[in-house]
Formats: C-alpha cells, structure tokens, sequence
C-alpha cells in the first residue's frame, strides 16, 4: 500500500545491452576514434611539451600569455609553472596540460559547428537543449565506465569524458553568441549581398567571439574539474597524483598536485578570459 | 511623365505577417480596418496595396508614424523581406522573379542600404566597415583603397580611417553608414530613417550635408523618416503613410497646399510654410515683360494700360537685363530718349524658383517692385510680389492656380 509497487522496468537492464552491442558490432568506430584522439595528444604531450626543455616551455606561454593579456599574467605564468617543477610536479603537470589541451580542441571542434547549426536553426536547438543538460547533469561516473568499454584505460576514454562534459558549454556560448548579434548588422549584412558563409565568418562569428572564447574558458576549466576524476580510469598526470595521495593518506602529496591543477587553472583564465576581451573591443 | 527615367517602380505591394497572409487579402474588399483585422485574425498587415514610381535621381521620402510600415517598405525593396504580394520592378527589371543569386548581386551592385543605428561592425575600423560592400563583392588591393577613401572624403571623414566605430560619436558613425553605402557606387540608396537616432542640431547638419552631398552624387533615394519636417526638407517627393496605406504622394508644396485628406492636413497643421513652400508657387506672370529695343513711350502705354509701376526689361536672347519704374520711364521719354533699353535699371533682386518664402521675404523691399525669379540662364520665370508672398506663407487653404504652374515647370 505504501510501497511503490514493483514495476522492473529494465532500463539498466537495456542500456547494459546497448552498451554491450555498441562494444561487440562498432568496434572500429571506436578504434578509429581512440587513433583520432591517441595520436595528437601523445604527440602534443611527448613531441612538444616534455620534448621540450622546461625553460622553453615557460617562456612560450610567458609570451603568449603576454601577447594576449598583459604582462601581469605573463609574470603569473612565469612565477607559477617555476614553483610547479620546484615542486617537482612538471611531469604530471604537462601530462594534464596534454589531456586538456586535446580536450578542449576536441570540444571547440565539435561544439562551435554544433552551436552555429543550433544558432541558424530553431528546431535544432530545441533538439540538442535537453541532450546537452543530459551531458551536464549525468553524474561522470555513469560515463567513465562505457568510455573504458569503448576505448580502453588511459588517456583516451579520459579526453572522451572530459569532452562530454565540456562541449555543452561550447554549443551553449556559441549559439548565443550568434543569436545576440544585434539584427541590424546581420541585416546591414545581407543588404549588401552577403552569402550565408560570409555572413557567419565575417559578421556573426567575428561578433559573437567573446561569447564563444567564453565558452572556450568555461571548457578549460570543465576539463580541469575532471582531471582528478579521469586518474580512477588510468590517465596520467596531476590527477593520479592527487588520487595517490588520498589512496596513501599523503596529505602533502595531493596538495602538491592539488595546487599545481589550480596554478594552471587560473593561467589557462586569465589568458582566455582576456582572449575573450579582446574581440568585444577590437 | 514619359520622357523620365522610372528607376523603383511599386505596384500593388502587400506585406502581411501572420499564418496566412493571403486569405487577408483575398478578403481585404470587406473593409476592415488594420486594427480589426489585427484582432480577428491575427495578422499584421503592415505594408497595404502600395503603389507608386520613383524618378532617377528622385529623392523620394516615405513619411509616418511608428509603425505605419516604413520599414517593412523599403525593406521590400531590397527583399530583406519577401512582399506577401504585388510587384517591384527596378530600371523595369522585376525583382520578385529573381533567384537568391540574382538577388545577391542586385544588393552588392545596385541598392545600398543606410539603417537607423547604424548597422556598423564594431570589430571594425572606420574604414574596413566602409570596405565592407566591396569585400562582400570581392574587391581587394588598390581600387578599393581608392573608392573606400573617396567615399570617406564624401562624408567629410578624411582622417579618422583608423579610427574604431564605438570612439565616433553618432553622427561620426551614421557618415561610416553612408560612406560604406556609397562606396559601392549603386544608384539607388534605400535609407531607413538614418537622422532619427540623433541629437536634433546634429540631425539638421546631416541633413545639410546630405543635401549638399546630393549636388555632387547623384542617386536615387528612398528616404524613411517619421519627421514631417525632415520629409519636407529633403524630398523631392513625399510620400505619407498610414496603417500601411500611402495616403498622398506629391511634392512638399503640394502635401503642404493641398492635404489629401483630415490626416494629412493634421498633419501639415503647423508646419511653417515659410520654410515649404517656394517662390515657384507663388510667382505670376509679369505683368509688363518688353524687349529692350522697344519704344519707351509704347512701354508706358502698357505699364499704365497693366495699371503697374514696373516693366521688366529683357535683352536681344530673352536673359532678364534689369527693370524700369513708371517714373524712369517718364522722365527719360521728357530727357527725349526714346528706347526702353534708355531707361533701364541694372540693379534688381532676384532669386530662384525653390528659394523658400522665408528667404524671399528679405527680397522683397519695395513694395511697388516684386522680386524677379530666374532660371539657371537669367530668363524671367516669373515674379513674386509682397502681397503674393504673404498669401503665400498664410493661407491654409492653398494656392491651387500658383501650385499648378510650378508643377508643370518641374
Ligand atoms: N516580423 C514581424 N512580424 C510581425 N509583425 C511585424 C513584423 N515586422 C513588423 N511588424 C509590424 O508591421 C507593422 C509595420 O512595422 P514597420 O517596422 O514597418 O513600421 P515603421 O513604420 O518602420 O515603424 P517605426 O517608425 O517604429 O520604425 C507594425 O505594426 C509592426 O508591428
Ligand atoms: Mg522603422
């Protein structure tokens, strides 16, 4: 009478099927996707930033971090990633800044067409809406564990996660972006005979650029939020080291990775935040 | 008018919003009105049966009040909205057959486009927004540099090429509108109500130089405003809308003279028709016009037959050469000369015949001896008297008899 009554409903049940179909028949899909991801990141992580002495390293994101924000946050940069390797941290920290920068290149790829589309189209949007609060909103644990399924341990499945939850943020910002422009330049626009391409690239898209490099900031720092989630299904890098910590109770050593994540944070905001800026004045 | 060129033409344009734009028309005999159709059925009838011919070189001002469908009209024109129906012919070419293609290349060469605020690219500098047609039409290297700089000179923004859109203030800005219209060189300027964001004295400074600007380019313009003034000012002809109805179109003096209807004379109630009305509707027929060769004593037969005391005066090509007095005459025919030529007055005012009343007025000194309104080549149109000049910037009720003879010598 007071309890609900037992209806088994087999969802879990169905989505187990699904997920053990989707492993069996789409093999290949996934292997085609765990190169596509694979290869860039090993190569950004071992080719570029630990082929490269750490003093290069530094000073390259001193310079951008300049050229794009000021000197303030170049000398951020500079004093920050120092007290990383002081600590001793330099390894996992460019491991992580590896995963990150793959994720969010995958998610600005993925995401910024997505919200062009749902920007010119009313009906897609209102499709993608409930899809992308789905993504948001689903614990990543549910994730981690069909990512392991369909692309193995390791860095991959944990860029696949990581791009879940941060590609909405990158639809998200850009359809709004576009859809703020003010109506009078899209109309100045076409009266003087703009194609739909030239239109989007050399008036919505210029226009809505702070809204969307704030969808890039808010990617990066999604990205960063997974980190330590991502170490539990194998991936490298400042993650695992905090996750070592806590398996070890080595409270020091978690802190030094805990801190390490928040000093490439704020690097990676201040630096697109002022990316983002840039183009409202420009 | 047949030996003028019709550069826009419109014929029986309809714009409709709503479900089912044309059941409102099929049903559009029953009379109801805007607001009744609005209420029942749910749809906006903002541009209504339109009808109407524009000139080359026409500027042609679409005046009403907010939401009388000004916009919605000449947006028709460029098909940045599809009219629900009727047609629109541009140089006789109907643009309502064009494919999206045809259309592109009509606003990339022949309709420029002028917006309320602007419509500017402020990622963009001054002169990369004034580019803009010409990038969108695939223009590059020196002959663009060349046309964005001369179409910078027009607007008087020699200078500020580098400058960014938001340090300009409006009226700075609403000249980067222009001169990025005018620098694709099309023929026809759709400008929709371009001045009205503006601070008042700023407006009639852009309304001086775009007057000005006129003289030196010539295009054809549709020219939206709210402001009765504005129209009358810049016109050649006015159209008033209402509700989406064109309910008169003439020139200032004639919605000035002659309102079509109550609304329109609400209207023109206080306008200052000093300012409207020009010398042309005002001026007759000399009543004394001789050759300079003719005998004097004739002339005086005519002054005192006409019952005047002034005789204009014209030489052997029929230029105006000056004027005599009654009393000049009779003193030079006693002094025994005996040509009108002998007695003629060198010194006489004159103006144009669009020179409005107002500035007349000052003209007019004496009252025995009106003004003389010439043409471009000195000949005598006509004259403009004190007592006509005062009728003139008075009467409400029009001057049918001098508003018919200065259109026919439009
Ligand atoms: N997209 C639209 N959908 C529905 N109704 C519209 C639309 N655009 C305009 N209208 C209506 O059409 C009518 C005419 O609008 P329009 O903008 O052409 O007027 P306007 O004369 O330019 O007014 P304003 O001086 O305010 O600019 C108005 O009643 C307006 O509400
Ligand atoms: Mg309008």
């Amino acid at each position: 009478m007071w309890d609900f009554p037992e209806l088994n409903f087999p969802i879990g049940e169905w989505v187990n099927r699904a997920v053990a179909w989707l492993t069996d028949n789409l093999e290949a899909f996934f292997d085609v996707i765990t190169t596509a991801i694979r290869e860039p990141l090993v190569w950004i992580k071992n080719d570029v930033l630990l082929w490269l002495p750490w003093w290069v390293v530094i000073i390259i994101v001193a310079a951008i971090a300049w050229k794009i924000a000021n000197w303030k946050v170049a000398l951020l940069a500079v004093l920050g990633l120092f007290f990383i390797g002081a600590m001793g941290r330099w390894d996992d920290t460019m491991t992580t800044i590896a995963i990150m920068v793959t994720s969010v290149i995958v998610s600005v790829i993925i995401g910024v067409p997505l919200g062009i589309i749902s920007a010119k189209s009313d009906r897609f949007e209102a499709f993608q809406r409930p899809i992308l609060d789905m993504m948001q909103t689903m614990p990543a644990f549910v994730y981690l564990v069909p990512a392991v399924f369909f692309f193995g341990l390791g860095l991959v499945p944990a860029v696949v996660a990581t791009c879940i939850y941060a590609i909405p943020p990158a639809i998200r910002l850009t359809n709004l972006g576009i859809r703020q422009v003010s109506p009078e330049v899209v109309e100045a626009g076409r009266s003087f005979g703009t194609t739909g391409m030239q239109l989007l690239l050399k008036i919505q898209l210029p226009l809505a650029l702070p809204n969307i490099m704030a969808g890039v900031n808010q990617t990066i720092m999604m990205a960063l939020a997974m980190v330590v989630l991502c170490s539990m299904i194998g991936a490298a890098g400042l993650g695992l080291e905090v996750l070592r910590g806590m398996n070890n109770l080595d409270v020091g050593r978690g802190f030094e990775a805990g801190i390490s994540i928040v000093i490439v944070a704020i690097i990676l905001d201040r630096i697109t935040a002022a990316l983002g800026k840039k183009g409202t004045t420009a | 008018m047949p030996e003028e060129n019709i550069s826009i033409s419109c014929q029986n344009v309809w714009k409709i919003f709503g479900p089912d734009p044309q059941s409102i028309i099929a049903n559009s005999g029953n009379g109801s009105t805007k607001q009744e159709i609005l209420e029942q059925t749910g749809h906006v009838i903002a541009v209504k049966d339109v009808s109407f011919d524009i000139k080359e070189d026409e500027i042609f001002v679409v005046m009403g009040l907010s939401g009388s469908g000004k916009s919605t009209l000449v947006r028709c024109i460029n098909r940045l909205i599809e009219p629900t129906a009727g047609k629109i012919f541009l140089e006789g070419e109907d643009l309502s057959l064009m494919n999206e293609k045809q259309l592109r290349e009509l606003r990339r060469h022949k309709l420029s486009m002028v917006f309320q605020y602007f419509g500017l690219l402020p990622h963009r500098s001054v002169q990369d927004n004034v580019a803009f047609g010409l990038e969108i039409r695939g223009e590059h290297g020196k002959e663009k540099d060349e046309k964005v700089a001369q179409a910078l000179e027009q607007v008087g923004l020699k200078g500020w090429e580098k400058s960014r859109i938001n340090e300009l203030s409006g009226g700075m800005q609403q000249r980067v509108g222009l001169a990025r219209a005018l620098a694709v060189g099309a023929e026809v300027l759709l400008m929709d109500e371009p001045f009205s964001a503006l601070d008042p004295l700023i407006r009639r400074q852009m309304q001086d130089e775009f007057i000005n600007l006129r003289g030196t380019v010539k295009k054809t313009v549709v020219f939206i405003t709210h402001d009765l003034m504005e129209a009358l000012k810049l016109g050649d002809r006015v159209a008033i809308m209402k509700d989406g109805e064109i309910v008169q179109i003439g020139t200032p003096q004639e919605i000035v003279n002659e309102p079509a209807d109550e609304y329109v004379s609400e209207f023109v109630k206080d306008v200052p028709r000093g300012q409207v009305i020009t010398a042309e509707s005002v001026m007759e027929e000399p009543p004394v016009l001789v050759n300079s060769e003719q005998n004097l004593a004739e002339v005086i037969e005519q002054m005192r037959t006409a019952g005047v005391d002034v005789a204009f005066i014209t030489d052997a090509f029929g230029r105006l050469r000056g004027l005599t007095t009654l009393e000049n005459a009779e003193t030079a025919l006693q002094n025994g000369l005996s040509r009108v030529r002998d007695a003629v007055q060198n010194e006489f005012l004159s103006a144009s015949p669009d020179t409005p009343l107002d500035q007349c007025l000052p003209l007019v000194t004496d009252d025995d001896i009106p003004l003389a309104i010439l043409d471009e080549r000195s000949h005598l149109l006509g004259v403009v008297t004190r007592a006509a000049l005062v009728q003139g910037m008075q009467s409400t009720d029009g001057n049918g008899n001098g508003n018919k003879n200065g259109n026919k010598s439009q």
